[in-house]
């Protein structure tokens, strides 16, 4: 079973955001950018899956900048055996990114494709449904499971009553949900050996894709602040507070 | 002017609140119509539920023994199919319209707007993202728009109204590629469903374990209030993946929230940020939950539950 998992540079998770001035959006020149955390899970799952002798090939993909290069190393160095980068300076929203899959499974051919539920900097949470829909594939959101069988996949999500179980047919997208596994660590000989394994340069032209209807962005601004409230020295204190308000 | 389809979540049996938020999102939009379309293999009550809902002109129901369970592969051809007549498609952005609604879009060669928090024209609304670290305003471009709703932003509109309910027989071919297997809900028992109840209590990593927790159940029941969890306390075990609240759990408004134990992480933040009141009880007086509480108290959760239970008592 060959397996393409698509990954997204971001903002590092930990970096507290500065919005422009202007209103022009999220600074991100000389912030710290790493590999989407929810898409850091699928890599990793998919190394699960070829270590458990359930998948041949795993292909880490991503579009973006040239930076990108770096996420696709660090998926490399986890264990995905190539790379390929669809390279370009616009903004991809979800409907292109998942023009780009598209055809990127075109050519590739995988049985499975494996992303991140959401990106942590655009809060979408499209691109996999979007892919499985251009594609007419199954697909199974928020994954916390994952058993693969010949031909079929059994899948637990993470839903806001619970947990549902779907079994589909491959192929099929799943997007990855954080209780699905740990992200290894990576050791330096697989950081070096990393440098060895190919990354593939393609870009929108290549695979004949063009940049679809989007969303355009008026102004970015910081959500509203909730002021601090006060300090209260005991629950007495606490509840006599809030039956004040009338909320007790 | 606009004419507007919702997409009603329930569970076979009863229509979800968050199916009443999503309308209130259509009257800011403002609209001649607003149509909910009720997927359901068998759903005469559910449709009743929703011709109530005030503004709602028409309910369509559209029963196939498909809609079982809603599944998005299955919903996708069957709201593509009615999707021509409408200006603008909207779900609740809960995990069920989070599901399907980029389908329908991707399918219609339209983007979607994920999360609307608030609408400033029929094509141009706000919405967060970096977890709620900032708001976007965003315009769509020309084409249907199709968008989810953040529940939390909206109070669900009121039952006054009376819908016509038209049944819908769609010629569609759906995809036998998915199938449901089950569901479970960890759940929190009777108690109040924490999407919408007015009163939550949250317990955090600081309440030590899934027999502590016990606390927490017993401090909600005594006020009548939902229980919840920071994604610490899920990951650790203590309660079940359905009970956590934040960015990646469930977004939520309550006029009173409690945090006990709880740190504050950015996710649980952004998933508490509109509620009425915050109180934070925790040990450790620098924790982030105290910058955005209405009432901070510095103290061990233990004991200060039992004494706001015995302060509650007393006359």
């Amino acid at each position: 079973m060959k397996i393409l998992v698509s990954i997204k540079r971001v903002v590092d998770y930990n970096v507290r955001i500065q919005i422009k001035q202007d209103g022009s959006g999220v600074a991100t020149e000389g912030v710290k950018m790493s590999t989407n955390p929810f898409d850091e899970i699928a890599v990793e799952e998919a190394i699960k899956l070829k270590e458990a002798g359930k998948a041949e090939e795993i292909i880490v993909v991503t579009v973006g900048n040239q930076q990108a290069q770096e996420q696709l190393r660090s998926s490399l160095a986890m264990g995905a055996d190539r790379a390929i980068l669809v390279q370009t300076d616009d903004e991809i929203q979800p409907l292109t990114a998942a023009r780009v899959l598209k055809a990127l499974v075109n050519k590739e051919k995988p049985d499975l494709v494996l992303m991140g539920k959401q990106a942590i900097d655009d809060d979408c949470a499209q691109t996999p449904q979007m892919l499985a829909s251009l594609l007419d594939w199954p697909q199974a959101t928020f994954a916390s499971h994952i058993e693969m069988a010949e031909q079929q996949a059994t899948i637990t999500r993470e839903v806001d009553t619970g947990l549902e179980t779907l079994s589909v047919d491959l192929p099929a997208v799943i997007s990855t949900d954080l209780r699905l596994n740990e992200p290894r660590f990576t050791k330096l000989p697989d950081i070096m050996k990393a440098k060895r394994k190919p990354i593939e340069n393609l870009s929108l032209d290549d695979l004949n894709v063009g940049i679809a209807p989007g969303l355009k962005v008026l102004k970015t601004s910081p959500p509203p602040v909730r002021k601090a409230g006060i300090k209260v020295e005991s629950a007495v204190e606490l509840v006599s507070a809030l039956r004040e308000k009338g909320v007790l | 002017m606009s004419k507007i389809l919702i997409i009603a979540e329930h569970n076979g049996v009863q229509l979800n609140i968050s199916t009443a938020r999503c309308v209130a999102c259509a009257k800011q939009i403002g609209a001649e119509a607003i149509d909910v379309a009720v997927f359901v293999q068998n759903g005469d009550e559910i449709a009743s539920a929703a011709a109530k809902l005030e503004a709602v002109s028409s309910v369509l129901v559209i029963n196939n023994a498909a809609n079982q369970h809603l599944i998005a592969s299955s919903l996708e051809p069957q709201i593509v199919a009615i999707s021509e007549d409408y200006s603008h498609i909207l779900a609740p952005g809960t995990t069920f319209g989070r599901d399907f609604m980029p389908r329908v879009a991707a399918k219609l060669g339209v983007p979607q707007v994920t999360d609307i928090m608030d609408v400033e024209s029929n094509r141009v609304f706000t919405r967060p993202n970096y977890a709620g670290n900032a708001v976007v305003k965003v315009e769509v471009p020309e084409g249907i728009v199709i968008g989810t709703v953040r529940t939390a932003s909206y109070k669900a509109v009121s039952e006054t109204g009376s819908a016509s309910i038209e049944k819908i027989d769609l010629e569609v071919e759906i995809p036998s590629h998915t199938r449901f297997v089950e569901q479970s809900s960890g759940g929190s028992g009777e108690r109040p469903d924490l999407q919408s109840a007015a009163k939550v209590v949250s317990g955090g990593r600081g309440v030590g374990s899934k027999d502590n927790f016990a606390l927490i159940y017993d401090f909600a029941d005594k006020i009548g209030a939902a229980v919840g969890a920071s994604r610490a306390a899920v990951d650790a075990g203590f309660v079940a993946n359905d009970m956590q609240v934040g960015q990646t759990g469930k977004i939520i408004a309550p006029d009173l929230y409690f945090a006990f134990g709880i740190s504050g992480a950015i996710q649980h933040l952004a998933g508490i940020k509109d509620a009425g009141i915050i109180v934070a009880v925790n040990t450790d007086p620098d924790a982030p939950i105290f910058e955005i509480a209405d009432f901070a108290l510095v103290g061990d959760l233990h004991e200060v539950v039992l004494q706001m239970a015995t302060a509650i008592d007393a006359p």
